[in-house]
């Protein structure tokens, strides 16, 4: 009993949250629709939700396929590019010099448009996975270096004080103090960056590939197939919903400290 | 000759910031024998707790020399179980892992540390709350937690900065018989910094008084009665002059007394 209650008080929740941003969809897609309808646009130019629909359905034995070689290629490149941003930042937090001299570079590393990159990658890296991959990490090991530096180096002195004054040595400040301080600073780079790992692996796929939601994309486009393009679009939005909700939940799971409600809060 | 648990002498320190100075203590002595209870007054910025970090080993003082049981504890943490003044319970741990965090630090593996700390959370006044958040606990509350962490701190001596600040005046008393309590059933060293004057007459065998900054040390009360002193010892005469001489004292210093007007209002009242 208890159970359902607080089951439907989740759905209930859930429904306050969500249900504006649903509401709001779905009178864009029905004007979107009637737009198309009574203006009769040409499908080429923009095609009607229904078409998209269509189209989804026409290709959607090849779309699983697809959609699993870009996730693949996401969730790699976020696991990379989350490992070299977190080296990153205790590199640029523990020694000032590395700071002084790697910041800069690595602003300047962002300023690198990725479709200049990208075919690049794929002289070096060849058309398989890897250069996708690669694309992925450069664009997101930034946000989570920039995060997880700056939370490791603002931790409360004080807080490093009562642990070294209990005798701990550098490794224990580091495990006690710094590293939970900076764990909510990373999740938060990390959702930057697991928002545009999709479409990362996208664009890296758009290039060249043989497999992959970029490579539905060129295909779609010299076809004139308008309506794959945007079944495409809706798929990539999902997909990095899904991600970002993935690192969410890893979020809450790793830092529950964050998510406590106190009493006044919850009003 | 027994070494003292504390004895610190000469000590001075000056604050220095983009060239400005600020001399915090002022050739401090002080001596706490082994399993003393020493009460340090003084008005607000006078150095008390800076006197505090010097001997918990976190910061090197400009001059003079801080020992802990006849060990120098200039820039050498880890002799002292320290209990700073803000409670710096750690966020991202429960009530529970905070209490433990001393002992795991010492090395104890985690499963005893928090055996032994959920072992004291009825001493403490905290049952029930051990899988608690921080921010889910009173001010009272945080501060017995912090207390609870500053004891399972394996260690003889104990510097308690304003333990009880954030209490109100009845719950503080309470502390004050729970304090001595848990003090009698395992005793240890203790040097207690407070703003209030009866709360140090009461808990103390001593009393020593410093002076504005820069802190000096300027008078040294005994208390008048021995310990497990009830709190109606306030209204008696011999803790009523003791009273006088300390806020007497306090007064000599020079200065405003910013923070101890309250008790200067009216000793013997
Ligand atoms: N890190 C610091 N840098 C510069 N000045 C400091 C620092 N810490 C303390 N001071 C100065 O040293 C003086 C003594 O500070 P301290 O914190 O020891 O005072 P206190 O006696 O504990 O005061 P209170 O009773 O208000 O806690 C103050 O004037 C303060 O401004
Ligand atoms: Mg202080």
């Amino acid at each position: 009993m208890r159970v359902l209650q607080g089951a439907a008080r989740g759905v209930s929740r859930a429904a306050g949250a969500y249900g504006p941003s649903a509401v709001l969809l779905a009178l864009l897609v029905v004007g979107w629709e009637a737009w198309v309808r009574v203006f009769d646009t040409r499908p080429y130019i923009l095609p009607a939700p229904s078409r998209i629909w269509e189209g989804f359905w026409g290709t959607k034995g090849l779309l699983p396929e697809h959609i699993r070689t870009t996730l693949a290629e996401a969730v790699l490149g976020l696991g990379f590019g989350a490992a070299a941003g977190v080296a990153i930042a205790v590199l640029v937090a523990g020694i000032p010099l590395v700071r002084r001299v790697l910041m800069p570079l690595l602003v300047v590393s962002q300023t690198v448009p990725m479709v200049v990159l990208a075919p690049l990658l794929i002289v070096w890296f060849g058309f398989g996975m890897t250069p996708k991959v690669v694309v992925v990490a450069l664009w997101g090991f930034f946000p989570v270096a920039v995060a997880t530096a700056d939370g490791l180096m603002h931790a409360d002195r004080e807080m490093v004080g009562l642990v070294r004054s209990m005798g701990g040595n550098r490794l224990q400040v580091l495990r006690y103090i710094a590293v939970p301080a900076a764990l909510p600073a990373f999740f938060s780079g990390l959702k930057i960056a697991a928002a545009y790992a999709v479409g990362g692996a996208v664009v890296g796929e758009w290039i060249g590939a043989s497999s992959g939601l970029g490579l539905y994309i060129t295909r779609a486009q010299t076809s004139f197939r308008v309506d794959r393009v945007f079944v495409a679009v809706v798929l990539i939005a999902l997909l990095s919903m899904l991600l970002f909700a993935a690192v969410h939940m890893l979020a809450r799971l790793a830092t529950p400290w964050m998510y406590v409600k106190t009493e006044e809060e919850t009003t | 000759m027994v070494t003292p648990a504390v004895r610190v002498e000469g000590l001075e320190h000056t604050f220095r910031q983009k060239g400005r100075e600020v001399r915090a203590l002022d050739r401090v002595d002080l001596e706490v024998g082994e399993g003393e209870f020493v009460a340090l007054v003084g008005p607000s910025g006078c150095g008390k707790s800076t006197l505090l970090r010097v001997l918990a080993g976190l910061l090197v003082p400009t001059g003079g020399s801080a020992e802990v049981g006849g060990v120098s504890a200039v820039g050498r943490p880890g002799l002292v179980a320290f209990m700073p003044q803000k409670d710096l319970l750690l966020p991202w741990r429960r009530a529970l892992a905070n209490a433990a965090l001393g002992l795991e630090v010492h090395g104890v593996p985690r499963k005893e540390a928090r055996a032994r700390a959920r072992a004291l959370f009825g001493v403490f006044g905290l049952e029930g709350f051990e899988q608690a958040w921080p921010v889910q606990m009173s001010g009272g509350m945080r501060q017995r937690l912090a207390l609870l962490r500053t004891f399972l701190v394996p260690s003889r001596v104990l510097l308690l900065d304003e333990p009880f600040g954030a209490l109100d005046a009845i719950t503080r008393r309470g502390m004050h018989a729970w304090l001595q309590a848990v003090l009698a059933l395992e005793p240890r060293t203790v040097l207690l910094v407070t703003h209030d004057v009866e709360e140090a007459l009461v808990l103390a065998d001593r009393v020593v008084v410093m002076s504005p900054r820069p802190g000096r040390l300027v008078e040294e009360v005994a208390a008048p009665f021995p310990r497990a002193r009830e709190p109606g010892i306030v209204t008696s005469p011999g803790f009523v002059a003791a009273k006088a001489r300390v806020l007497a004292a306090l007064g000599e210093g020079g200065g405003t007394l910013a923070e101890a007007g309250e008790e200067r209002r009216a000793p013997g009242a």
